[in-house]
């Protein structure tokens, strides 16, 4: 008398395949389908004039997509204010295309008085998320919500040698809590290998003492294996870095490097620099896994504040006045979707 | 008259003209016969000082993490933070500019130096760094006021000189010229003490970018109307080498500099450096940095022209404005013009009071003297 014909609530087993069937296929039409859409990613890059960061994204990307490279007549002037610009690119590499994003944050810590200079960076990467759920809560949607909200955050530390400034905790501890937050050392080759451990270990210290949580977070290993894997990038964070675009011999490679007197820093050279580390993370590793940590945790958190603070004033929201079809009825359906 | 001459005392350092021609014909005839022997007063005041020793106060300035302690003990071989504890970054939240002096006795072939370090931690280390460097602008202050006190006081015997004679100003490397708090505190700091600007860490700039950043720098420095320290032109008799070197030194302003405190093999030789995977950095190789430089200028060249500055420039403008001050407030309160201002003490106690009392009675009673003797040859005179 209960049971609903042709379904049987069963336990799931396991079942051994004496043939091919050809689910792993589906991985292939995964694959053609995303490199037909291509991907989006946000990075915004934050820290003081001159520490090296559009040098830093065009080495990442290999190309020039930095607001530097972009502007005719760049000139190299301190702005009175935090100006956020963003910059877009596409770029493609073995068929895959990628729309690549860079915020820049100029003016960011450059003042005498930096109080709240990281309100306007606060604001910008709340206003992506509020971009996003307005589009999400309109009843006719776009199949692919445009994604603008910031899926990474560098952070330039310069290479001091002793501890966070109260600058950077400030701005880490705000952003941390909205944002994927990557600390790197700008500039490191000023700092010898041991200064260098000393250094990371005593930022890690500052960290874990403020409460600071940085990429990746330990809450969102999803399983042992990403621990593992998680857990020796937390032991090397912040990563050392130097850029350049400048390439030179080395033992007859051409080879990215900066060249002193006393020496060629190799940038891609593990034993020089994190570069590659830095490298492999954000881009060949764990690209996908930021924009999913900013999709179902930032992202969620930031829907949910908001849900709640508006669930007495629902027009709050400032939901799109579209003529409903069916009148108040499909109101309180929409209502109780929420 | 031959007698009388070689009674007259030598050296005789009077211009020839208030002498009779005759005796000014036979002292040119002595000069030649003998040595009078004045030329060795140069040796004299030589003697004198090396007895006496010098001293010499020099202030750093700049952001933490810029190398200062570091440079400090390169440039004098010393190790004067041993036991520093690097503050935290919560410790550090709430902390306002310090001051901290650190003397140490050095000597080297006889010859003392006492060397005193002024470091300004805190210096420009907070989020709002508005005004931070009035705690050092107070600090050079205070020690032109006790110079002043003790100039005008009636025992100078051993007056002590705490003025700085040169402040280093640290520029980090990692920017694209002077930033908002450097060219304020400099313009600050212009008008007290010799600023001599300096580009910390330069190991991590390659040469061509030490260059544009020199050359930026110095366009900046013009354009604000900023006064550093100036190298004093040379003689026009001096040899064409020195002469040179001082060309080139003027040339490499503002100095990129690094300091080690460690000492490295490089090329067969222990030298102090910094070794890197890629590299070693010598601090005292010319190809490698302005350290030899920097200190050729602050401690073999130009030590004694940054105090003669100081004394002169600085300390002078700051007596001449304090006195204007003062009389001018002494005006206001119809007071006996006192040559000697009774400065307010920041912290007097009972016992100086009343000495400082004592002793501007007595200059008064001497002041009515002098006005009393004036009068009566002004008298006499009618």
């Amino acid at each position: 008398p209960g049971r609903v014909p042709g379904l049987t609530a069963g336990v799931i087993r396991g079942a051994d395949l004496f043939g091919y069937v050809g689910i792993e296929a589906v991985l292939d039409q995964m694959r053609r389908k995303t490199m037909k859409a291509g991907f989006e990613f946000n990075i915004m890059v934050v820290g003081q004039s001159g520490l090296g960061k559009s040098t830093l994204v065009n080495t990442l990307f290999k190309s020039k997509v930095s607001r530097k490279s972009c502007t005719p007549n760049y000139e190299e002037k301190i702005s009175k204010t935090v100006k956020l610009q963003s910059v877009s690119h596409v770029i493609e590499e073995k068929g895959v295309k990628m729309k690549l994003t860079v915020i820049d944050t100029p003016g960011f810590g450059d003042q005498i008085n930096n109080e709240n200079c990281w309100e306007p960076i606060v604001k910008y990467v709340n206003e992506q998320y509020e971009k996003y759920l307005k589009e999400e809560l309109h009843v006719n949607r776009k199949r692919r919500i445009p994604d603008t909200r910031v899926h990474c955050c560098i952070y330039f530390l310069p290479a001091t040698g002793h501890w966070l400034r109260p600058i950077d905790i400030e701005f880490m501890k705000r952003l941390g809590k909205i944002v994927s937050i990557v600390p790197v050392i700008a500039k490191a080759d000023t700092l010898t290998i041991e200064e260098r451990l000393e250094f990371k270990q005593r930022i890690r210290q500052d960290l874990a003492a403020n409460g600071i949580r940085v990429y990746p977070q330990k809450e969102y290993d999803e399983d042992a294996e990403d621990r593992i894997v998680n857990d020796r990038i937390r032991e090397s964070i912040p990563f050392a870095v130097v850029g350049t675009d400048k390439e030179h011999q080395v033992n007859g490679n051409k080879v990215l490097g900066r060249k002193t007197k006393w020496g060629i820093i190799e940038v891609e050279n593990a034993a020089h620099c994190e570069f590659a580390n830095l490298r492999d993370l954000l881009i060949r590793s764990h690209l996908q896994d930021l924009k999913d940590v900013t999709h179902n945790i930032h992202y969620e958190t930031y829907r949910v504040r908001r849900l709640n603070e508006s669930n007495m004033n629902f027009s709050e929201l400032e939901l799109s006045i579209r003529p409903l079809e069916n009148g108040n009825g499909d109101k309180s359906e929409s209502e109780s979707h929420l | 008259m031959s007698s009388l001459l070689y009674r007259l005392p030598s050296p005789f350092p009077c211009a020839s003209g208030c002498l009779p021609q005759c005796i000014t014909n036979t002292w040119k005839n002595l000069r030649e016969k003998e040595y009078v022997g004045f030329a060795t007063l140069p040796n004299q005041v030589h003697r004198k000082s090396v007895k006496k020793g010098f001293d010499f106060t020099l202030m750093v300035a700049g952001e933490s993490g810029l190398g200062k302690s570091t440079l400090v003990n390169s440039l004098f071989l010393t190790d004067l933070h041993k036991d520093r504890k690097l503050l935290n970054a919560e410790e550090r939240i709430s902390q306002t500019v310090e001051i901290t002096k650190h003397t140490v006795d050095i000597e080297e072939k006889g010859v003392k130096l006492k060397l005193t370090i002024v470091d300004t931690p805190g210096f420009g280390d907070a989020v709002n760094n508005t005004e931070c460097w009035r705690p050092i602008t107070d600090y050079i202050d205070q020690q032109f006021e006790q110079y002043f006190r003790d100039e005008s006081g009636l025992n100078r015997k051993n007056i002590q000189d705490n003025r700085v004679h040169c402040c280093l100003y640290f520029i980090p490397p990692f920017g694209h010229g002077l930033r908002p708090v450097d060219i304020e505190f400099m313009k600050a700091l212009q008008d007290k003490v010799n600023v001599v600007p300096l580009i910390s860490k330069a190991d991590c700039l390659m040469p061509s970018e030490i260059k544009k950043l020199k050359e930026r720098l110095r366009e900046e420095i013009d354009k604000y109307g900023i006064k550093i320290y100036q190298f004093p032109d040379c003689d026009s008799d001096e040899d064409e080498e020195f002469k040179q070197q001082d060309r080139e030194l003027k040339e490499s302003t503002p100095f990129a500099v690094i300091g080690s405190n460690t000492v490295v093999e490089a090329r067969g030789q222990r030298v102090r450096g910094r070794l890197y995977p890629w590299g070693i950095v010598e601090v005292e190789n010319q190809s490698h940095c302005d350290f030899v430089k920097l200190r050729t200028m602050l401690i073999r060249t130009h030590m004694h022209d940054l105090k003669d500055i100081t004394c002169d420039c600085h300390y002078e403008n700051y007596r001449a404005q304090c006195i204007q001050t003062m009389t001018s407030k002494m005006n206001a309160d119809k007071r006996v013009e006192s040559p000697i201002p009774i400065l307010p003490l920041s912290t007097p106690d009972v016992e100086t009071e009343k000495l400082i009392k004592m002793k501007d009675e007595e200059l008064r009673r001497m002041q009515q003297m002098l006005q009393k003797m004036q009068q009566q040859m002004h008298e006499q005179d009618l």
